[in-house]
């Protein structure tokens, strides 16, 4: 379909595209205010000050770098099912720890960089869509350090669902919107935050939560969500004295599997797997954009969406809001085209089973979405050899999903 | 390669007068009620016809279209239905333009150029796609216009005059000014601010200038129309249309009355704005 690259991080060209994925297909009241964005991020990312207020930040406000963590009892599992199941022995499994993050999911790294931005910009107000509400108490919690007024725009479904992150970023100072159009989840929340910035172009910033949108928030999210990529590299050399063989993600709209993706597309013996959420199954109800959608163009970009025949966007469905998004990425797309990253899928039930696996296992509650990455340890581990190194990103801690779980199961809290 | 469009902007320009230009939505209440409100139009005194074609995500849209885009996707409304409601307009009217405004994915899923040939086909003269900025005018502009239609863009109050002349570079038709920063159907604009920025696009441009967003009245109209070559008025008449509906959503005998009188309306305002001896 699309020309092999001699690298595959050059992306993307002047047009924003990745491939034929990705662009600008916005209304013209905004054109402008992206054309400003572009460029101030362009001078942005070409100054040392810049980064150094980044770093500055992601030291001693992040809490970078997280660690990148052996797990251990999760090993001696899948070498367990490994061995019983006739595999190759079961890999090496190492966590990327983004949930010990401050604000508890990778989210932030992105939102710093982009604050950092609307600051250079002077732009005083600040938008966001979100759907788990991490990216929304993000943009909340740096807003409120900075001194920056804060809205941030969630589906009436999710505001129900995501409770503890409605307070929570209520408390930051935030004002939230419950968005009641359409299916009332993240789709629907990011139309609202485009038709407020449409109206308030002069005065606010978009925070985008994910590596999707028009350009140049694709690459820019992506640059933010490198260093998770960044610093695995350095780690596991310290670690293991060498590269991973593989790295597995969970992709809702693809921020924290392309931040630990991009930095190795151009290793070729690192084996890329994203995990995109099957909800009820990919024949059912899901919100698996590349494995049940095929391109079209939504929220500014080209990309693989959830779609009728007529080209309706359909209403995904997962059981993780944050994964609950009829799209996915750009540069996702490309990757997958090109055969350089596999996206694999899990169900709702396979979550809610990891979810369990790696609280008992490891003491960590994960979040719901980066469950379904781990959901799909049990078919990668276990048919790779005990000397294989897999790294997978632990997006998020599963607080905010505990009261939700505890429903599931039939727990009164 | 003169058009229905360039021809009745000809003839209102020779009239001495702006048109009204009203937007009414494919399939909204039902297929055959949204046939029947079009072909009331052009005699309510509609001098260009907008036709919007359904889009789940309508992201420059406010509630009122968003609302009218649901209810004739509910009514199973579809592009390739909707190509046949202009074919059937045309069958009784072959001079009044009639364009198409909508989102670029039922279009790129449809395929660009299947799209092309039967809108051509069935009588459409121009489209209005909001999510295709000068930017993507390969997509679909500029075959579009190879094709023989006319491809409109919009232009609003943050398009300066560094970026007017890539926006009107490929426009045909006419230009659309949006006169507000924002969605259809909210603010009201400021009229002086609207009759400046219709002048400042004259100065780039010998294309009539139409001007739309908040639009909603007889005075409005009037006021819009002094210094534009043409009025839009959209959310109005869908909201007409809403308010005429049954407890079921169904159209009732005064869907089409409803829309005809506010035109009516409207064209009144339209044509009353310049004095007739100007001068
Ligand atoms: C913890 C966590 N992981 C993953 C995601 C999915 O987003 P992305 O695919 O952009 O990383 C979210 C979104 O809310 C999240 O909260």
């Amino acid at each position: 379909m699309n020309e092999r690259p001699n690298s595959f991080r050059s992306g993307p060209d002047e047009n924003g595209r990745f491939g034929i994925y990705g662009g600008r297909f916005v209304a013209e009241t905004l054109m402008p205010n992206i054309l400003a964005l572009e460029k101030a991020y362009e001078e942005a990312r070409n100054d040392p000050a810049y980064h150094a207020e980044m770093n500055h930040h992601l030291t001693h406000y992040v809490g970078r770098p997280s660690p990148l963590y052996f797990a251990e009892r999760l090993t001696e599992h899948f070498a367990q099912v490994s061995a019983a199941s006739g595999g190759k022995g079961g890999a090496k499994i190492y966590l990327k720890r983004e949930e010990l993050n401050h604000t508890g999911s990778h989210k932030v790294n992105n939102v710093l960089g982009q604050i950092m931005l609307a600051r250079r910009m002077g732009k005083p107000r600040v938008i966001a869509e979100t759907g788990a509400g991490q990216h929304g108490v993000a943009t909340a919690t740096l807003c409120a350090r900075f001194g920056l007024k804060c809205i941030v725009y969630m589906g009436a479904v999710d505001v129900a669902r995501q409770a503890p992150n409605v307070f929570r970023m209520k408390m930051l100072g935030a004002e939230v919107v419950p968005v009641q159009s359409g299916a009332k989840t993240l789709k629907d929340a990011m139309n609202e935050a485009l038709r407020d910035w449409v109206t308030n172009v002069s005065d606010t910033f978009y925070c985008i939560g994910t590596v999707a949108g028009p350009h140049p928030y694709p690459a820019m999210v992506r640059d933010f969500q490198s260093v998770i990529g960044n610093e695995v590299r350095t780690q596991m050399q310290e670690a293991e004295g060498r590269l991973p063989d593989s790295l597995v993600a969970c992709v809702g709209g693809g921020s924290n599997a392309m931040g630990l993706f991009h930095p190795f597309l151009d290793d070729p013996s690192v084996e890329i797997f994203g995990v995109e959420a099957a909800g009820h199954g990919l024949d059912k109800l899901n919100a698996a954009s590349i494995n049940g959608g095929r391109p079209g163009v939504l929220h500014g970009n080209r990309t693989y969406l959830l779609m009728d025949k007529d080209g309706q966007i359909e209403e995904g469905h997962s059981i993780s809001a944050g994964l609950d998004y009829p799209g996915i990425g750009p540069e996702h797309s490309w990757l997958h085209d090109i055969g350089r990253a596999k996206y694999l899928a899990a169900t709702d039930d396979e979550a809610l089973e990891a979810f369990g696996l790696l609280s008992r296992l490891e003491g960590i509650i994960p979040a719901l979405e980066c469950a379904h990455a781990l959901a799909k340890l049990k078919d990668l581990a276990p048919q790779r050899p005990k000397d294989h190194l897999m790294v997978l990103n632990l997006s998020g801690r599963g607080d905010k999903d505990v009261p939700q779980v505890a429903e599931i199961l039939g727990t009164k809290l | 390669m003169t058009t229905r469009l360039d021809k009745r902007f000809a003839a209102l320009k020779a009239e001495g007068r702006a048109g009204l230009v009203t937007f009414t939505m494919a399939g909204d209440p039902g297929h055959d009620a949204s046939l029947e409100i079009l072909k009331a139009l052009p005699k309510a005194g509609a001098d260009v016809l907008e036709l919007g074609m359904p889009f789940t995500d309508p992201m420059a849209d406010g509630p009122p279209i968003q609302a009218s885009g649901l209810r004739a996707l509910k009514g199973g409304e579809t592009l390739r239905r909707t190509l046949d409601l202009v074919h059937a307009f045309r069958a009784t009217d072959s001079d009044t333009p009639l364009i198409l405004m909508g989102y670029y994915n039922p279009i790129y899923v449809y395929g660009v150029d299947a799209f092309l040939n039967d809108a051509l086909a069935a009588g459409v003269d121009g489209l209005i796609v909001v999510d295709l900025p000068p930017e993507e005018d390969a997509e679909l502009c500029v075959p579009a216009l190879k094709a023989g239609l006319n491809f409109i863009r919009l232009a609003t109050p943050t398009t300066d005059d560094a970026r007017l002349p890539a926006v009107l570079a490929n426009t045909s038709g006419f230009v659309y000014y949006v006169s507000v920063t924002g969605i259809t159907g909210a603010a009201t604009p400021d009229f002086d601010a609207v009759s400046a920025a219709v002048a400042r696009i004259k100065r780039h441009t010998d294309l009539p200038v139409a001007v739309g967003f908040g639009v909603k009245t007889r005075d409005h109209a009037r006021a819009v129309a002094r210094g534009a070559d043409a009025v839009v008025v959209g959310s109005a008449l869908v909201e007409a249309v809403r308010k005429s509906l049954d407890k079921d959503g169904a159209a009732t005998e005064k869907t089409v009355p409803a829309v005809t009188e506010l035109v009516r309306e409207l064209a009144e305002g339209v044509r009353s704005a310049r004095p007739v001896a100007a001068e």
